[in-house]
């Protein structure tokens, strides 16, 4: 379903139409085969003050849905389920010294991993930005 | 006349009408609050307020691994010391200085007697591991304690070396673990309220079982039919808190007990709540294979700023073969130590030596002080206490539940809707008033959580005073002062602290700096 | 009764306020049966006067160490700690303060951990330390289960000549877990070789030192040989003054230092409670279990203290936490602190000093005793002796003679015949010549 609309979508502002939400408040951006992902400004926006990320291990396998990461304020640890199943080939390694990237670059800067999917297919079942900015709507 | 205009003049007119706020002081002390640097800013390597006496020449059997160079230590001299943590204890809110209304802690008055009876030499100069005919006395204590507590639960044995709540519900644990496994049959799966304290799913992992959360009912008890349904041959335990963290008993205890034991399952009871029942109710009557029991909570040891603790865990006939070694054996003549397992049965040591001795005398000195008279006043004072707040403050705050409660009153952040005042705002608010805050954000279940338990050491009087002071924040809250929440405390040693820089940039510890 | 404020009056007016009649209507939800009719089988309240006699009782029924000539040790050492540091734990400020959840009110506590945090790690020579755990034991439990954390492996390699009962804390904490626990010979003076036990599968090797006989082994070359591995060392220390006399676990290359803090301000008190210490390198901070302190600033810029990185804890983290703690040794912590800072640097050193010098004076005198063979090369405190007869045997003899002569290894160890007639002894600064001299003299009536 998505899929199409993305082809539709494929003259209005090519970086849009390349990025991916879940409903968990995960981002995928891909090109190719390979995937960056972080949360969300929504995300960081509830989470509050983030002081620390717990990423994965590069070269690690993991599943759709797998707890990949965890994301911590002060009170609060939040985990982080991988969008698509693949190789983690990469990880943020500027959040170590410097977690606030996540608060306040969180489309940018503050991206978490980067990840060689394993099943393209498995994008179809994410949201594309249009449909990720109605999901949070509803939730409000 | 004589003009007598010798000493010094009494008028206070120009005090009374001078700036009420005061002038900033060199130090940064004000009157009877002072600043106080760490000992590394105010002492240093050589100073000590120690005399030793000097060593003659020896020849050294260290091997050649003397220790060379600074450790870095700061020494500071007796005054000097005295001082430093006078000054620091005065920066602490205390039972001693008032009421903590805190829920599930049970900050009740800690009794001086019990810290004179545990200074005795012959209690605290003795050794664990001298010779057992020398240790009778404390053999004896230690029996003593295990009966009153198996006699308050009714329960039939208990394990006493847990070294503090979180520990105690290890042991139950790992005891209900090793009589499954006796059986050949481990299970996989633990059963826990929603509501439960955290350190239950924590513990539950360290037994290597998964937590399968069970929802609460409307009424804040445990849903009995929900918990049937996730009942099976899987399920190792059920872990209950009764009263539960919601201050509510739990009126269908014995049929989750006799539910979970339908299916081979054993009953774990998290005792933090104790205090609402105790001589009142015994635990053993509704059902419970195994409960540990907070000495610092319903025994009054002192909480000492955050320890230490003591739990022990009284165990069902069933359970009894498998708990920990140590254990005390009253023989005809004398008390023995058991320190080895013969039995093949026992699932192992939970700490070196043999538990928490200095809290079981103080705890018992506290059982003996109450009788078994005073103990269910304490219970009945305790619940008295609480259900008194609750009917002062229903109409102007919004409690979870309809009462009665038991010990301890939950509240929620319904009553601050339209405020923009947090629970967290109120909490701070109320360390102006001169109050600790109550348990905020616990239990889960509900939004924005307030549990108030008053303990049954409150005077009316005191109570009385925190219920006018809660009323009178409440209507500030409604009145739109916002500012007056959300920048608390004001009054406090030091103003709401930054909790995400010491999180994103931890200092733990002094360091030298490269000067 | 003295501890009951509510009078009858007050307890009527409250009741009506409620809207009940009576007190056992607030307690409707419990089961009718279950709620006790009468009161339960025990005596009935006694006054301040009664309970100290029981007390005194109790008290007067076991021999205090410092009322004969004492030798025992073995993980719990008998020092001497200043007056002032009682005075201080006694402040109600102090004794009666809970956990410092909110920060602007618990500075105090808050400081004195900070304080404590410092000087664990000085003394250590490790970057970091926490707050305390509940004791040694304990400590060295939940170190097995760090290092399985950091190195993602599980089985842990442990020193037969760790104390016996530490041994048999880890192999608990680690029963049912997915930890494996393998543990080398006990080898009393001879060398070890814990290397040959490591595999793929390790994570650490725990080792004590001084060790549970005495002996001071250099760890520098195992520390060496497993970072080469990717392992990591557990150093142990039972007897935390040893560290003013000897290098560092930190020096020596530690991943992890775990100790008992009991000798600084805390007495024998029969065993507990007691105060676990727990330090590490800055690399693993976030796996460290227990409370830690950090240093921040308030709204107003101000210097102060928080308990920080409690997303590690249980009540966040619930099942994921690093460790089900909720508690550390609080006013035991307090104790420590305030003794080790009444020593400082110069104190340490000179009681850590004088503990050898008199240990060295005992040994010396004990290898004149005929049937008397000392086991240790090295010691700090306490050392091993193999005697010609049951040292069991012995010790109850000399009980007789009230003297506590040491500790018979084969309490610990009643399955192994090797060690029947061998006895582990401390000493300490309370230790006098007299004692020595008693003990010698009344030992060699014994042995003869």
């Amino acid at each position: 379903m998505f899929r199409k609309d993305i082809i539709e979508n494929q003259n209005e502002g090519k970086k849009e139409m390349t990025i991916y939400y879940s409903e968990d408040h995960e981002w995928i951006e891909v090109e190719g085969k390979s995937g960056t992902v972080g949360i969300t400004d929504y995300a960081q926006n509830a989470l509050g003050d983030i002081v620390f990320v717990e990423l994965p291990e590069v070269g690690e396998d993991y599943a759709k849905g797998d707890e990949v990461a965890v994301v911590e304020s002060v009170k609060a640890a939040s985990e982080i389920y991988c969008p698509v199943g693949g190789e983690i080939t990469a990880v943020n390694e500027e959040l170590e010294d410097n977690a606030a990237l996540v608060n306040t670059s969180p489309d940018a800067d503050g991206w978490f991993f980067k990840i060689e999917i394993a099943d393209e297919s498995e994008l179809e079942s994410l949201m594309d930005a249009a449909g990720y900015k109605e999901f949070i709507a509803g939730l409000e | 006349m004589t003009m007598n205009n010798q000493g010094r003049p009494t008028s206070i007119e120009n005090a009374s009408n001078s700036n009420r706020s005061g002038y900033p002081s060199y130090t940064g002390s004000r009157g009877l609050s002072q600043v106080e640097g760490l000992i590394y800013e105010i002492g240093d390597t050589h100073r000590t307020g120690v005399d030793l006496p000097e060593v003659e020449e020896f020849e050294s059997r260290l091997g050649g691994m003397e220790r060379s160079g600074e450790i870095g230590l700061a020494g500071l001299t007796e005054p000097e010391a005295m001082r430093h943590y006078t000054r620091l204890s005065r920066k602490n809110y205390a039972i001693d200085l008032g009421l903590y209304p805190l829920g599930s802690c049970t900050m009740k008055h800690n009794p001086r007697l019990n810290e004179k009876v545990v200074r005795l030499p012959g209690l605290s100069d003795i050794h664990p591991l001298q010779p057992i005919s020398t240790t009778q006395g404390a053999l004896d204590l230690i029996d003593t304690l295990a009966h009153w507590l198996k006699t308050l639960t009714g329960m039939p044995a208990v394990a006493m070396s847990p070294k503090a709540g979180a520990h105690g519900e290890l042991c139950g644990l790992m005891t209900i673990r090793a009589a499954l496994e006796a059986k050949g049959d481990a299970r996989s799966i633990v059963l826990a309220p929603e509501s439960a304290h955290g350190t239950n799913p924590a513990t539950a992992a360290l037994c290597g079982y998964t937590v399968k959360p069970i929802p609460a009912t409307k009424d804040g008890r445990v849903d009995l039919e929900a918990m049937k349904e996730a009942l099976g041959p899987d399920v190792a335990a059920i872990m209950v808190t009764n009263p539960n963290t919601c201050g509510l008993f739990e009126r269908e205890i014995i049929e989750i007990a006799d539910a979970v034991h339908e299916v081979g399952g054993y009953f774990y009871c998290d005792g933090a709540n104790f205090n609402a029942i105790v001589g009142k109710v015994r635990p053993g009557d509704l059902g419970i294979d195994a409960m540990h029991i907070n000495l610092h909570k319903t025994f009054s040891t002192p909480h000492g700023g955050g320890g230490p603790g003591a739990g022990p865990v009284v165990l069902s006939e069933a359970l009894a073969p498998y708990a920990p070694i140590p254990y005390v054996v009253a023989g005809d003549e004398e008390f023995d130590l058991v320190e080895h397992d013969t039995s093949g049965k026992s699932f192992g040591r939970m700490t070196a030596f043999h538990g928490q001795m200095g809290m079981f005398v103080r705890a018992l000195a506290y059982m003996m002080s109450h009788g078994a008279d005073g103990l269910a006043k304490v219970a009945e004072d305790s619940v008295l206490n609480a259900n008194y707040i609750l009917a002062s403050l229903k109409d102007v705050m919004s409690a979870s539940f309809n009462g009665p409660c038991m010990h301890e009153a939950l509240f929620d952040d319904r009553f601050l809707k339209d405020t923009g005042v947090s629970t967290l705002d109120f909490s701070k608010a109320m360390i102006d008033e001169g109050y600790h805050p109550m348990t905020m954000y616990f239990p889960l279940v509900v939004h924005g959580a307030m549990l108030i338990e008053p303990t049954e050491s409150e005077s009316k009087l005191s109570v009385d005073q925190f219920i006018g002071m809660m009323r009178h924040l409440v209507a500030a809250a409604k009145a739109g002062e916002k500012d007056r929440f959300s920048g608390a405390p004001y009054n406090a040693p030091l103003r709401r602290l930054d909790e995400t820089a010491a999180a994103r940039n931890p200092v733990l510890r002094w360091t030298k700096s490269e000067q | 009764m003295r501890y009951l404020p509510l009078s009858s009056d007050d307890r009527a007016e409250m009741l009506a306020k409620i809207g009940v009649k009576d007190i056992d209507d607030l307690f409707i939800d419990v089961p009718n049966h279950a709620l006790l009719k009468g009161l339960v089988d025990l005596p009935l309240h006694m006054t301040e006067m009664e309970v100290e006699q029981n007390f005194a009782a109790f008290a007067d029924r076991n021999i205090s160490a410092g009322s004969v000539p004492f030798f025992v040790g073995a993980g719990a050492y008998r020092h001497h700690v200043p007056a002032a540091v009682d005075y201080q734990i006694q402040r109600g400020e102090f004794l009666t303060a809970y956990t410092p959840y909110q920060p602007e009110i618990s500075q105090g506590t808050l400081q004195a951990l900070f304080e404590f945090q410092t000087q664990v790690a000085q003394i250590t020579g490790m970057d970091v330390a926490n707050a305390s755990m509940y004791d040694g034991s304990t400590a060295c439990g939940e170190a097995a289960l760090m290092a399985r954390r950091i190195t993602r492996k599980n089985k842990a390699i442990v020193s037969g000549n760790l104390h016996p009962q530490y041994i048999d804390v880890v192999k608990s904490a680690t029963k049912y877990t997915e930890d494996v626990v393998v543990v080398s010979e006990t080898t009393v003076n001879k060398a070890e070789n814990l290397l040959e036990l490591v595999d793929d599968d390790t994570n650490c090797v725990i080792v004590q030192y001084p060790d549970f006989f005495g002996n001071i082994t250099d760890y520098s070359a195992l520390a060496d040989a497993l970072h080469e591995q990717n392992k990591l060392l557990v150093v142990v220390t039972t007897e935390i003054v040893a560290l003013g006399a000897i290098k560092s676990p930190g020096e020596m290359g530690a991943d992890i230092v775990v100790g008992e803090g009991q000798s600084i301000g805390n007495g024998l008190n029969y065993g507990g409670p007691y105060v676990g210490l727990f330090a590490t390198k800055q690399k693993y901070v976030r796996q460290l279990p227990g409370r830690l302190c950090g240093q921040t600033t308030d709204a107003e810029g101000k210097r102060g203290f928080v308990l920080t990185l409690s997303t590690r804890e249980q009540h966040i983290r619930r099942e994921k936490a690093t460790s089900n703690i909720c508690t550390n040794a609080g006013l035991c912590t307090l104790a420590f602190t305030i003794h080790m800072t009444l020593l400082g640097e110069a104190g340490y050193r000179k009681l850590a000093k004088i503990n050898h010098a008199a240990a060295v004076k005992l040994a010396s005198k004990l290898s004149k005793v005929k049937g008397v063979q000392l086991l240790n090369d090295t010691f700090f405190n306490e050392f091993t002796v193999r005697l010609n007869k049951n040292a069991a045997d012995v010790v109850e003899a000399l009980v007789e003679k009230d003297i506590i002569a040491g500790l018979p290894v084969s309490r610990l160890y009643p399955d192994n015949k090797d060690l029947a007639n061998d006895l582990l002894i401390a000493v300490t600064e309370t230790t006098s010549e007299d004692d020595m001299d008693i003990l010698v003299g009344e030992l060699s009536e014994v042995l003869k």
